[in-house]
């Protein structure tokens, strides 16, 4: 089980053409303060990997919030396949009183699904990231990386095509962070879902994406897109992602300065 | 935040990650191992929780038993230990002692579940709807800073000596602390777990019903032993005040009976009596409750050992 081959996204290929997300001069900005976002053009194909990057305070978060349905854009059209996203957060946000495995069938209860099928599907979906044994643990007894893993799981449970992930990995130590990136693109290969990833890491952003988004910060707009096609096993310290990494952090610098008159 | 001193569980899966061996696996597992708290060991406190409280019951009842010795006040205005005992052992073959505390307990029990059942919706009603909270908030603070004492001689006018005066201090007493304790335990609900909610696209029920009222839950007990507490004090006062008519035989009638007829050993078994009632309900109930809600939840308090 090599979760890191250079293997071509056969299951991307092979799925049906179309959008799963499609923005549309999408502005954002609330009462009379400053423009959030500003006319964001956006399509991301069906199981596609996106990683959107930016300084704190581009809009990033507002962004995912509005793709997810959570606030209405001032302007503009969304347009999302199926219900609605799945968006996890950067705390896992887990709720306390609930064990893992009651947090994910929550996740699965509030779909509508059956009392007869929820525990048997969230134990699926844990062993799919690997907490098949944990399902009793209290949250407080999880580590931050098992939450996020669990959180994960719990955004799975929500069967929706779209995930949104907004810095999901941010409060995690290096090595557990490094685990979750493998983790990740195993359960999104396994999944085939459509993930639209939000991180200020730039590196981050070129281990995981197929393709990188710069946002420039007041007024948030997408001012720069790089392909990814790093050949070869993609890890944190690949060459090749170092490489791409250092050049988006050079326009990421460069959209900072701007803002230094 | 995971202790790094605490030491890891039994080794899981040491070395021994399969004939597949994915080094992320083995990783993976090493790391959760590694992060995550052993299963937290009770301390064994032996007999202390138990044998503290005892021998500091018996130096009290040492000491109030060599102020009597002593003799600085006469017997019948402070009893012994013994004298009390004694009433106790006669009230209890009268049936005095049964019948009060039945009749207390009754009340305090009925009247207090009637209390949570109409506080709750009006909790729930104050916390979320606005015009609500703007409208009777301040109103439902104000009762609960006023003594329900107070509505002892309004109750008795409007219901005499009857049971309805009992229950109607009780409510009185109760109603307003279950209420302010349930508002604040949902202002105090984290905004990201209604986000959650929303996320995982519970409408507006659901999210009452799966988010705000479980989050808020450590708040409502409070309120619900606040509230308690309040009625059984509220209770004891009405039923010293009012005697006689159709109110029965409780408590705090007994306290008054003492005094009527100048026994201070039963005064004294009263007041025994509803301290244990007191004692017993944190013991059993409240105590229980809250240390089980806090360990669910990772609140348990280290300190205080």
């Amino acid at each position: 089980m090599t979760s890191t081959t250079s293997a071509s996204p056969a299951a991307t290929l092979e799925r049906p053409a179309g959008d799963a997300v499609r923005l549309q001069g999408v502005s954002k900005r609330y009462a009379d303060g400053p423009v959030i976002l500003d006319g964001i053009d956006l399509q991301i194909p069906r199981g596609a990997f996106v990683c959107l990057v930016g300084a704190s305070g581009c809009g990033k978060s507002t962004l995912l919030n509005i793709i997810a349905g959570l606030e209405p854009p001032s302007v503009g059209e969304v347009h999302v396949e199926g219900d609605g996203a799945a968006l996890m957060f950067q705390e896992s946000a887990l709720l306390p009183w609930l064990t893992a495995r009651r947090n994910v069938e929550l996740a699965l209860r509030l779909r509508g699904v059956g009392r007869a099928d929820r525990r048997a599907r969230a134990e699926d979906l844990l062993e799919l990231v690997h907490l098949g044994g944990a399902g009793d643990k209290a949250v407080h007894e999880l580590s931050g990386g098992m939450r996020q893993r669990v959180a994960l799981a719990r955004s799975l449970a929500q069967e929706r095509d779209v995930l949104l992930m907004d810095e999901p990995f941010g409060a995690l130590d290096a090595i557990t962070r490094d685990l979750l990136h493998d983790e990740l693109e195993r359960v999104w290969r396994a999944t085939g879902r459509t993930v639209v990833f939000v991180t200020h890491n730039v590196r981050e952003a070129v281990r995981l994406g197929q393709r990188v988004l710069l946002m420039s910060s007041r007024p948030g707009r997408i001012v720069r897109e790089w392909d990814v096609d790093v050949t070869g096993e993609r890890y944190i310290e690949a060459p090749a992602v170092a490489n791409l990494a250092k050049e988006i952090t050079g326009h990421l610098r460069g959209e900072i300065r701007r803002h230094a008159v | 935040m995971p202790s790094e001193s605490t030491p890891a569980p039994v080794p899981t899966a040491t070395g021994a990650p399969g004939p597949d061996a994915d080094p992320n696996r083995s990783l993976e597992v090493g790391l959760d191992a590694l992060q995550t708290n052993a299963p937290a060991r009770r301390k064994r406190l032996g007999v202390w929780p138990l044998l503290a409280p005892v021998l500091a019951i018996a130096g009290l009842i040492g000491v109030w038993q060599l102020f009597v010795m002593s003799g600085v006040r006469p017997r019948y205005i402070v009893p012994g230990p013994m004298d009390v005992l004694t009433q106790a052992g006669a009230a209890w073959a009268r049936g005095d002692i049964q019948t009060a505390l039945m009749t207390s307990m009754e009340r305090g029990l009925v009247g207090f579940a009637v209390s949570v059942v109409i506080a709750t919706p009006i909790g729930i009603l104050v916390a979320r709807v606005r015009w609500v909270r703007l409208a009777f908030g301040p109103i439902i603070t104000g009762l609960q800073v006023l003594p329900s004492v107070a509505w002892v001689p309004a109750a008795i006018l409007w219901f005499g000596l009857t049971n309805a005066t009992a229950y109607f201090v009780i409510l009185m007493g109760a109603i307003p602390s279950i209420v302010n304790g349930l508002v604040a335990g949902v202002d105090h609900v984290p905004p990201l777990y209604r986000r959650v909610g929303r996320v995982l696209g519970a409408g507006p029920v659901a999210q009452v019903r799966h988010v705000v009222l479980p989050a808020a839950l450590p708040g409502y007990v409070a309120g619900l032993k606040q509230g308690w507490a309040f009625s059984w004090r509220s209770l004891m006062a009405a039923e010293i005040i009012a005697v006689g008519g159709a109110i029965g035989f409780g408590l705090g009638s007994m306290l008054q009976q003492g005094r009527e007829i100048q026994d201070m050993t039963i005064v004294a078994v009263a007041i025994l009596l509803i301290l244990v009632v007191g004692i017993l309900v944190e013991l059993l109930v409240f105590g229980p409750l809250e240390r089980r809600l806090q360990r669910r939840r990772g609140l348990a308090a280290e300190t205080a050992r």
